[in-house]
């Protein structure tokens, strides 16, 4: 018989997994959806009650947003104008609901292809930090999302923690999600810029992802590497760069028009890094 | 799998209580199933429509995606407590029932819930707030715009013209017809008193079946030894198959169509179609996949609607894979051509679309005696009780059906969909049984939109007069005939849209193919056929150098205009005073998009277009009787007993309006029995926009009726003022007064001591081989105007306004009409726009788009009510004319706005980018 167990300390939930493997329930906003035909014989653990792992703070050299920290956290957290991409990107998770219930940590657990969360992490350069009675071990974000649904996360551990390295105060970022309604939306194609900006307005680092079009969010090496030391400007996006994406047909749109507006997308990202205030939604 | 219980503790609505349950269970569950706070409503359980929608700890959140026992100290508000101390509703609330904010309830309490949440952390909150909040709650009837109004009301003081008093018809003698009256079932739907399909449950403990469907489209079948499932599973009562069925194994919309069987006999035809049912308790039917069934399958290949005429044929009585065929035909279209000085041609393709009611089918049957009685969400009740004799093997008079509140109907339950197996089941094991539908079989397993592949051509003069309209539609009518004749003949009358054309050849067919049934849903195929007409008339225009108002006001049929089956127009048909109407706004939508489009210089393009529309009330020559009976009860209260179901379009309201008025007496005054086939008479089915047409006229005569009967006792004139009291009547003729005693009259079973009968069969012939003759009483007629945003980069549309102008003869309540307008928009612009079923592939909320909050535009809605004779106040139905111009309206703006004509719909962004680049 499935077993629903809620622990109150860490360590008790460490002890737990370490017991045999469990699933591992947070926000529950991906759990439930995947158990509406059926529930399967399962044992649950519900991280919900674990203490000190909601707030996002600064910690050193690094912000972090732990396991429970919600989407709705993300938007009402002060942070730098570097996280204005992911808190962009965390208004248009779902609905409210959504986002009042859902965690960020969740999300990259998930490691759904059109995770609304995980192009925004990767352009801040986002470090996941796993907790296990043996230890804890800290990997970069692209590491651990290793495909569809399949992350490095070993059965007997829990995602204790994005840790993102403070952005200098110059780097700005955007998003742009692409779906064909309002709210409560797929992503068709979503891009996260992330630059920082040197006093003459040009390029010294940038960093760009697109989500949706790859079995996981892709960051664009060439595109990053052509940007530096130049203006933001879209005509500096080429196909070319668009290389890394394998986008396939599926119900919210063929693969041909998502490469056609990851393209439109990308330049539009990067217009709004040059903009006075970064663009939030396509 | 259950694990063990768990006492929890939590604040629920203001209470502290502790409850015992699974806490690995769904928080919405428990609410429903263990404390019996069914105002929290499921249409999902996945997070995606956000009916569940409660406050945890103030915040909304769906109680779908909370495990139970994550509430442990929390607080826990839902729509049960919202209302004041006393009961009295809140502000909120009222402000919703005074904008007719609640059409059919179901998605009402979500609504609520977000919109608390905002205006506790926002008072004054901007619209844009308010779709913010509210944006993850679907509303399937509404359109939204009812909603946003009462949410802004509800914040503060912003006085609007629009709102009439609630108690305005305590004024007794004024006529209640006309004014905004508050939904008399509006209080239960804004408190979660309301119970729907999933709501109701039987007195007596009861079994819960669940349908094993078929994963495959086309394929046979042979079930195996079910000794070890029962073995395995003890508390599996009974599996069902075809062998059980009592009486007909076959069920079917016409007399002459039944082709459904309710448990497939060794052959499916469809994904989805049921092969057999398990019975027993719900936490031994959890225990069991599908896959532990013994099913031995051998796949078929597929039925495609392209290749449907090669076979192999699905019905033995449909050869070529047709299931009929429409045609309409007038004059000479061939010598028309060679007169013409304009001609259009197009093909269309349009998609299956799927009801998404938020409202998953549920009920339940129980036996009593040797009779059955069936408690479920429906739209026609009588239909429903003489298709389940048949399955049974009865007759009909041994069937009760008892609606349920509908949350959403929309055609789609106009099929069976829960009665026959829980009826089956309840008969043969004598217990009662219920079933409810998750979302995905809601979504797979029901009728759809017929997709359509349309050619059609026009031709005109070198004034834009309309020569000759040649139409051929193949509509994909799925598995089963379901509503498909209904399609083949409504379509070829509508198809050249309300315009005086002399020459004309119309034809239809019905296709069988392996997908799901099509059936009925608003519009029965005429919504599809508009969207090539409409673009056929801009099309004739822009060759012809005419405004696309100017072409159709040159052609709109109006009164004594002759129609393509003969028919010369009455009294009443004002599509020329709906164009007159929207023109000056039609002309300044035309003015902002070509003045936006002037000064554009990034990728984004406005365009406005401007469709017609026309639609027959009731069935097509057929009769479609109704009958009302409104009587008087002992204690001087008067009681209507309506069959006419309200499936939240707000029939109840309306029948209460026009019976009040007809007796004479406040509506207040006027109790309502609805829909339960032992208790009132048949009011035909809520389709084809006939209630207020059809069953008011009948709600009208019962009224009169039921007056005549006391005015005569009374020996009064007609003008005589009558007033209800306590126990008696009082008549007041030219000052004097008579007094009936109600008491020393005898009571008739219902308690009635006086009544009044009424009947209404709208008039109308049968149609010859070339559909020459009067397939309606009445019609309908609109023109819509559209102004969207082309992001040609992207290939996204955005609509940004709707002005509509609507000839409804006269609107009852106008506020209910207003909102099946801004209803018909919402659903019009999802067929126009995101709207798809695929099956197997979008079986659920999150990959079939309907439109949220955020995607509806403001709407204008301009009532032309010019009366019609035969309706009743010269009323006639606008349920489905509310959405069949707006996807055309909305395509040809995309045309204007862009050059493009998308003919292939929904217009997604990959195929208008498609479009854009070819």
């Amino acid at each position: 018989m499935g077993l629903y167990l809620r622990p109150t300390t860490l360590e008790g939930a460490l002890a737990l997994l370490a017991e045999r493997p469990r699933t591992v329930l947070a926000g529950g906003t991906d759990h439930f959806p995947a158990r509406v035909a059926s529930t399967p014989d399962e044992d649950i653990l519900d991280i919900s009650a674990l203490p000190g792992l909601r707030a996002i703070v600064r910690h050193g050299s690094y912000w972090v947003v732990p396991c429970l920290a919600t989407w709705s956290d993300l938007i009402a957290a002060p942070l730098p104008a570097a996280f204005d991409g992911l808190k962009a990107a965390a208004r248009q998770v779902g609905g409210p609901q959504v986002q009042n219930l859902g965690t960020v940590v969740g999300n990259i657990c998930n490691a759904s292809p059109a995770a609304d969360g995980i192009p925004c992490l990767l352009t801040l350069d986002a470090e996941v930090v796993l907790a296990s009675r043996a230890g804890r071990r800290t990997i970069p974000l692209a590491d651990f999302v290793l495909g569809p649904r399949r992350t490095a996360r070993r059965p007997e551990e829990l995602v204790l923690a994005l840790q993102i390295p403070a952005p200098p105060e110059t780097a700005r970022a955007s998003f742009l999600k692409l779906g064909a309604r309002r709210y409560l939306v797929i992503s068709i194609v979503m891009v996260a810029a992330y630059a920082e900006i040197a006093a003459d307005g040009r390029i010294a680092r940038a960093r760009i992802a697109v989500g949706a079009c790859s079995p996981v969010a892709r960051r664009l090496f060439a595109l990053e590497a052509d940007l530096i030391g130049r203006r933001p400007d879209p005509a500096l996006v080429e196909v070319r760069h668009l290389a890394p994406l394998a986008p396939i047909d599926d119900v919210r749109g063929t693969a041909a028009y998502r490469r056609a507006a990851a393209l439109e997308l990308v330049r539009r990202a990067v217009a709004a890094l040059g903009a006075e205030e970064a663009l939030a939604a396509a | 799998m259950r694990s063990p219980l768990a006492t929890i503790a939590f604040t629920l609505n203001g209470r502290a209580v502790e409850v015992r349950a699974d806490p690995a269970r769904r928080l919405a569950d428990v609410l429903r199933e263990d404390l019996g706070l069914t105002g929290t409503k499921i249409g999902c359980n996945a997070g995606d429509c956000g009916a569940c929608t409660v406050l945890l700890d103030g915040a909304q959140v769906c109680a779908c995606l909370v495990p139970f026992g994550r509430v442990a100290g929390c607080r826990i508000t839902t729509v049960e407590g919202l209302a004041e101390e006393g009961g009295a509703l809140s502000a909120l609330q009222t402000a919703f029932l005074r904008h007719g904010a609640a059409q059919c309830g179901i998605c009402t309490p979500g609504m609520l819930m977000a919109a608390a949440d905002l205006l506790a952390r926002t008072p004054h909150p901007t619209e844009a707030e308010v779709m913010d909040a509210l944006g993850g709650v679907l509303c399937r009837c509404t359109g939204y715009r009812k909603i946003i109004e009462a949410v802004l009301d509800a914040s503060g003081p912003i006085p609007s013209p629009q709102l009439n008093p609630l108690r305005r018809d305590e004024a007794k003698r004024e006529p209640s017809v006309g004014t905004r009256l508050a939904k008399v079932d509006g209080v239960a739907k804004l408190t979660g008193a309301e119970k729907f399909g999933a709501d109701a449950l039987p007195d007596e403990p009861f079994l819960t079946l669940r349908a094993v469907r078929s994963p495959h489209a086309h394929a046979r079948f042979t079930i195996g030894d079910l000794a070890p499932l029962y073995a395995a599973h003890p508390g599996l009562v009974r599996v069902l198959t075809a062998a059980d069925i009592p009486g007909r194994n076959l069920y079917g919309i016409y007399p002459t169509g039944k082709d459904q069987p309710v448990l497939a006999e060794g052959y499916v035809r469809h994904r989805g179609e049921p092969v057999c049912a398990l019975v027993g308790d719900a936490d031994t039917l959890a225990a069991i996949r599908d896959e532990d069934v013994p099913i031995t399958w051998h796949v078929l290949p597929p039925v495609p609607f392209e290749t449907a005429a090669d076979g192999p044929d699905l019905h033995a009585h449909a050869p070529g894979n047709v299931l009929c065929r429409g045609r309409v035909a007038r004059g000479d279209v061939e010598a028309a051509e060679a007169a013409a000085h304009a001609r259009a041609a197009i093909a269309v393709r349009t998609s299956f679309v799927e009801h998404a009611y938020i409202e998953p089918e549920a009920g339940y049957a129980q036996r009593i005696g040797d009779r059955i009685e069936v408690v479920a969400c429906t739209q026609t009740p009588y239909m429903d009780r003489d298709e389940i004799a048949g399955i049974l093997g009865i007759a009909p008079e041994q069937v009760r059906v008892v609606p349920t509140a509908v949350g959403g109907g929309f055609g789609g339950k106009l099929d069976l969909s829960i009665q026959p197996l829980v009826c089956v089941a309840a008969w043969l094991l004598r217990r009662p049984v219920r079933m409810v539908y998750t979302r995905p079989e809601s979504m797979g397993a029901t009728t759809k939109r017929h997709p359509a592949a349309i050619h059609a051509e026009a031709w005109a003069d070198a004034e834009g007069r309309l020569l000759a309209f040649r139409f051929h539609g193949d509509f994909d009518t799925g598995a089963y005939a379901s509503w498909g004749p209904t399609v083949a003949n409504r379509v070829p009358v509508h198809a050249m849209g309300p315009y005086a054309v002399p020459n004309v050849l119309c034809t239809t067919a019905a296709i069988h193919t392996t997908a799901p049934p099509s059936g009925a849903f608003r519009g029965f195929g005429v919504p599809q056929a508009a969207i090539a007409g409409e673009a056929l008339m801009d099309m004739l225009a822009e060759r012809l150098g005419l405004d696309p108002w100017e072409i159709r006001r040159r052609n709109a049929l109006g009164v004594g205009s002759v129609t393509a089956t003969g028919q010369v127009l009455g009294p009443g048909a004002a599509l020329p005073e709906c164009l007159d109407a929207i023109r000056p706004r039609w002309q300044a939508l035309r003015a902002e998009a070509t003045a936006f489009n002037r000064n554009a210089r990034g990728p984004l393009r406005r365009g406005a277009g401007l469709a017609c529309m026309w639609y027959g009330i009731g069935n097509t020559s057929l009769s479609n009787p109704s009958e009302m009976v409104m009587g008087l009860r002992r204690d001087g209260r008067a009681v209507l007993f309506s069959g006419a179901v309200d499936i939240g379009q707000g029939s109840n309201t309306i029948m209460v309006q026009i019976a009040a008025d007809a007796l004479g007496v406040p509506p207040s005054a006027v109790e309502l029995v609805a829909g339960d086939t032992d208790r009132t008479r048949d009011a035909g089915k809520t389709s084809a926009s006939r209630q207020t047409f059809v069953s008011g006229n009948a709600a009208k005569r019962a009224g009169e009726a039921l007056r005549a009967e006391i005015l005569r006792r009374c020996n009064a004139g007609p003008e005589a003022v009558i007033t209800l009291a306590e126990g008696r009547v009082i008549v007041n003729d030219g000052g004097v007064a008579t007094t009936l005693d109600l008491a020393a009259l005898a009571p008739d079973a219902e308690g009635i001591v006086l009544r009044g009968e009424g009947r209404f069969d709208p008039p109308t012939t049968e149609l010859d081989a070339d559909g020459q003759g009067i397939p309606y009483a009445t019609y309908a007629f609109a023109a819509q105007a559209a102004l969207v945003e082309v992001d040609t980069a992207l290939g996204t549309v955005r609509v940004v306004r709707i002005v509509a102008a609507h000839d409804v003869g006269r609107a009852i309540n106008p506020t209910l009409v207003e909102g099946q307008i801004h209803g018909g928009i919402a659903q019009g612009l999802g067929l126009a726009l995101m709207e798809e079923f695929m099956p197997g592939r979008t079986e659920n909320l999150h990959d079939y788009l309907i439109p949220t909050i955020g995607d509806v535009p403001p709407i204008e809605v301009i009532l032309i009510e010019q009366p019609d004779s035969l309706g009743p106040y010269g009323a006639k139905g606008v349920g489905e004319p509310a959405l069949i111009a707006t996807a055309p309206a909305i395509l040809n703006a995309i045309a204007h706005a862009t050059g493009v004509r998308m003919t292939h719909v929904p217009a997604t962004p990959d195929r208008v980018l498609a479009a854009l680049t070819q």
